[in-house]
């Protein structure tokens, strides 16, 4: 019964966002308002019943209603109640009815949060929103009912797989699809300015907040996977160049350039063209990885070929949106132009040098993520991408990226003098080469990535501290104290100032761990010791400890430095009963500047066991650099000017109709 | 994420193979390495990073634990003790199971655009910059007329006056 609710709700949410897609954009284009407020309700009306979907679905989960195929396919009695709830994202029906929740989430957060915007604009882009919204609830429900009975039912579920039983799964899905979907937001914006031929800087303007909000939940959403994969695959990797991180990697991507091609169209007016092209863009890696993920080709052209019916529906879908969306760019863009004349050595050039890097680093990562599937599906040959081309192809394309990044805040708009920027910004730069050098030196690693990495984040490092004295010394009114000048700095600066610092941060922990980490496998017994970089690991013997769905071995091991003692390290190696999955629970002692990590494998015949153990510099700092970027991104969002403007009308507003 | 990531399976194996040879049991005190020749041990690991194991999603050797990757593993360290390099035992296993097995491709015809493509779109990408740039730069702004001047005027004194950043 619960279930038939479901599927009935989702039912009405569809015909509600045909309407949405169809009535705002008709009254848009009529002129009529009574058409076009039929979005705001409509859109209203579609998240609550996609949230009461949603909720069916997880009460199917939560009771094991085992007639619900795919809570007996993902679920088990005995699966703790958190991973009942997350187990509903954690499959493919699932999965899509929260991308279909989370596009309705953002669609009613843009009419909260964006009432102010004209209102012919709001019908565009709710109009825009609702026929994505329409082509993802019908796909769920054509091609991906999740409410389907299995009758007779099961006795028993079969358990979510057990690597997805983590708490990484609670939040990393709902990060990653909220900044996924959330792109379709800046889309939906530059379409309706394509619509209406209203592409300035008051668009530029708008979108921007939108557009930021999705790369930081898309930043957090990639930053928690990697943590997850680091943790949980038991050997400490965080990056594989996998097609599936790749497809999240890429709307990043060009999220990046896009952000940054938005704060030249709205202070300079220029790029137009350029900025609705990767807003086109950016929204189409989202479609292009979720199909990608979806269809299943990844895994085999072939696995496609047997069952197209999903993988075609979404072809279609990422057909239609951006054969339509580049038809309207080539029809209007011809009539974009402007943002005056501007020099080389000017902040439109290297920024639109960053945004020419970042497209060409996407297409790269796309022809090595496609390359496989298309020759294979030619018959030409089956071949491998995998990390080493992929690193081929990204550290020397990245490089550039960061040099112009730190070099971007310090040159002024339209034209600088090139001579200025280099005695400005030259000492820093020798000094981070050389701090590169003698930096690896200290490190016993003196080899052209440790001491480039270095440097780079040197640079980044020196730069950020110039910048932000010339920033507070470029402030009126120096009489006042340098605390006063600090907080006159709006947001925004801050947020470029905090993700581009995390840049730093983030190359700092790459390159130590790239360059230093260490690991060993040892066979121990109770009571022996290994040793690793400095630390003394003294295994302290295995107990039983099963948990509400596996068997368990866990293992105690003490990590000392010296006399010191650290850590007690407790990895587990599990065995999931539904599916009878081995896994291991790998133990970590983080720290600031090294994490040690322990794994357990198996036991050996005289008694002892196989264990892993890894020395693990400065990994933190990855996610540190992460956790920067998002901070920043949320204060570049936060910033109040975007508010001011909405504040500013409303008493002109009242004033109108008193 | 493919279920099966792991590494540590493919070293129980190659542990267990160790054991056999080592023998001598230690009790307590320090504990034994898996492997005799950890220089080796290293190159093996090294090699087999960039060996896709054929029967795993998108899993390499080194982090497989399937039967057919341990079984991989056993012939790259066997063959590397034989005293031969790297790449003769790359060319091998090539040979034996086609391109398929290295995650990097080899270069050849059917690869040129995997290869060239990046370098081909940063071509092309800096010509289009450049081309823009210098357009950008010889482009003439258009002078106010005599009424956008007014009204410019007009706006500029009808504005609030800019905020005070502090006080």
């Amino acid at each position: 019964m619960i279930a038939e609710l479901g599927h009935f709700a989702l039912i009405l949410a569809l015909v509600l966002a045909c309407v949405q897609a169809v009535v705002p954009l008709v009254g848009a284009q009529q002129n009529r308002y009574a058409l076009m407020a039929v979005g705001r309700p409509a859109a209203q009306a579609q998240l609550f019943f996609l949230l009461f979907a949603y909720g069916c679905l997880t009460w199917a989960f939560v009771t094991s209603d085992f007639t619900v195929r795919l809570a007996a396919v993902n679920s088990h009695t005995a699966t703790p109640l958190i991973y009942k709830i997350t187990g509903v994202w954690g499959n493919h029906e699932g999965s899509l009815l929260l991308w279909a929740a989370s596009l309705s989430l953002w669609t009613v957060a843009v009419t909260i949060f964006s009432r102010d915007l004209p209102e012919a604009f709001m019908a565009r882009v709710l109009g825009v929103l609702g026929a994505i919204s329409a082509g993802f609830v019908s796909f769920t429900l054509f091609t991906s009912n999740p409410f389907t009975r299995l009758l007779p039912a099961a006795a028993e579920g079969r358990d979510l797989n057990p690597l997805l039983q983590d708490p990484g799964m609670i939040i990393h899905p709902p990060l990653l699809y909220m900044g996924y979907v959330g792109f379709s937001v800046a889309f939906a914006f530059a379409i309706a300015a394509l619509l209406s031929g209203r592409l300035d800087a008051a668009w530029a303007r708008w979108s921007r907040p939108w557009t930021t909000a999705a790369w930081v939940f898309l930043t957090a959403g990639i930053a928690v996977g990697s943590g997850w994969a680091y943790y949980e695959l038991g050997w400490g990797g965080w990056w594989f160049w996998d097609p599936v991180e790749n497809a999240s990697f890429m709307p990043w991507l060009l999220g990046t350039a896009l952000i940054h091609s938005l704060a030249v169209t709205e202070k300079r007016g220029a790029f137009r063209n350029w900025t609705v092209l990767l807003a086109i863009s950016a929204f189409s890696m989202s479609l292009l990885g979720t199909f990608l993920v979806r269809s299943g080709v990844i895994t085999s052209v072939h696995a496609f070929a047997t069952d197209p019916a999903r993988g075609l529906y979404i072809l279609v879908l990422l057909v239609l949106v951006i054969g339509i969306s580049l038809t309207l760019f080539a029809w209007r863009a011809p009539r974009l132009t402007g943002g005056g004349s501007f020099a080389l050595m000017s902040r439109e050039s290297t920024l639109l040098g960053n945004n020419v890097l970042f497209a060409v680093v996407t297409g790269a990562v796309l022809l090595g993520t496609l390359y496989p599937l298309f020759l294979d599906a030619l018959n030409m040959g089956k071949i491998s991408v995998g990390p080493p081309y992929f690193e081929a192809v990204f550290v020397p394309l990245m490089v550039p990226v960061v040099v112009l990044m730190v070099i971007g805040p310090f040159v002024r708009w339209k034209n600088d003098d090139s001579a200025r920027i280099v005695r400005r910004l030259a000492p820093g730069a020798i000094v981070s080469v050389l701090l590169g050098v003698g930096l690896a030196v200290v490190v016993g690693n003196f080899t052209w990535r440790t001491v480039l990495g270095l440097a780079l984040a040197a640079w980044v490092l020196i730069g950020s501290v110039q910048l932000l004295r010339a920033r507070v010394a470029e402030r009126p009114g120096a009489a006042a104290g340098a605390g006063v000048r600090l907080r006159g700095i709006p947001a925004a600066w801050w947020g470029m100032w905090l993700a581009h610092l995390g840049v730093g941060v983030f190359i700092i922990g790459v390159t130590m761990v790239g360059s230093l980490e260490s690991e060993l496998d040892v066979r121990m017994k109770d009571g022996q010791t290994a040793r690793l970089a400095g630390y003394t690991f003294t295994f302290r013997g295995v107990v039983d400890a099963p948990g509400p769905n596996y068997l368990a071995a866990r293992a105690t091991i003490e990590v000392a430095r010296g006399e010191r003692q650290i850590a007690t390290l407790t990895p587990e190696k599990r065995l999931y009963l539904a599916q009878q999955m081995p896994m291991t629970e790998a133990s970590l002692d983080i720290g600031p500047f090294r994490d040690v990590y322990v794994s357990l494998g198996d036991e050996l015949e005289d008694g002892s066991w196989i264990v892993s153990l890894y020395h693990k510099p400065f990994i933190s700092w990855i996610w540190l650099g992460c956790t920067l970027m998002g901070v920043g991104g949320i204060c570049a969002a936060a910033d109040r000017r975007y508010r001011r403007l909405a504040e500013r009308r409303v008493p002109a507003a009242a004033t109108q109709s008193a | 994420m493919p279920a099966e990531r792991f590494l540590h399976s493919l070293r129980t194996a190659a542990l267990l193979l160790a054991c056999c040879a080592a023998g001598a049991a230690h009790a307590a005190g320090e504990a034994v390495p898996v492997s005799d020749d950890p220089v080796l041990e290293a190159r093996v690991l090294a090699l087999s990073h960039n060996l896709r194991c054929l029967v795993c999603q998108n899993e390499s050797v080194a982090e497989s634990r399937a039967p057919l990757a341990v079984d991989m593993r056993n012939q790259v360290r066997e063959q590397l003790a034989a005293g031969k390099s790297e790449k003769e035992v790359v060319d091998f296993l090539i040979a034996r199971f086609g391109d398929f097995v290295v995650f990097t491709p080899p270069f050849k015809a059917s690869t040129v655009l995997l290869w060239l493509g990046p370098a081909i779109l940063l071509v092309a990408a800096l010509g289009a910059f450049a081309l823009r740039l210098r357009r950008r730069q010889q482009e003439v702004p258009v002078p106010l007329g005599e009424a956008e001047r007014v009204r410019a005027r007009a706006l500029l004194e009808a504005a609030p006056p800019p905020e005070e950043p502090y006080k």
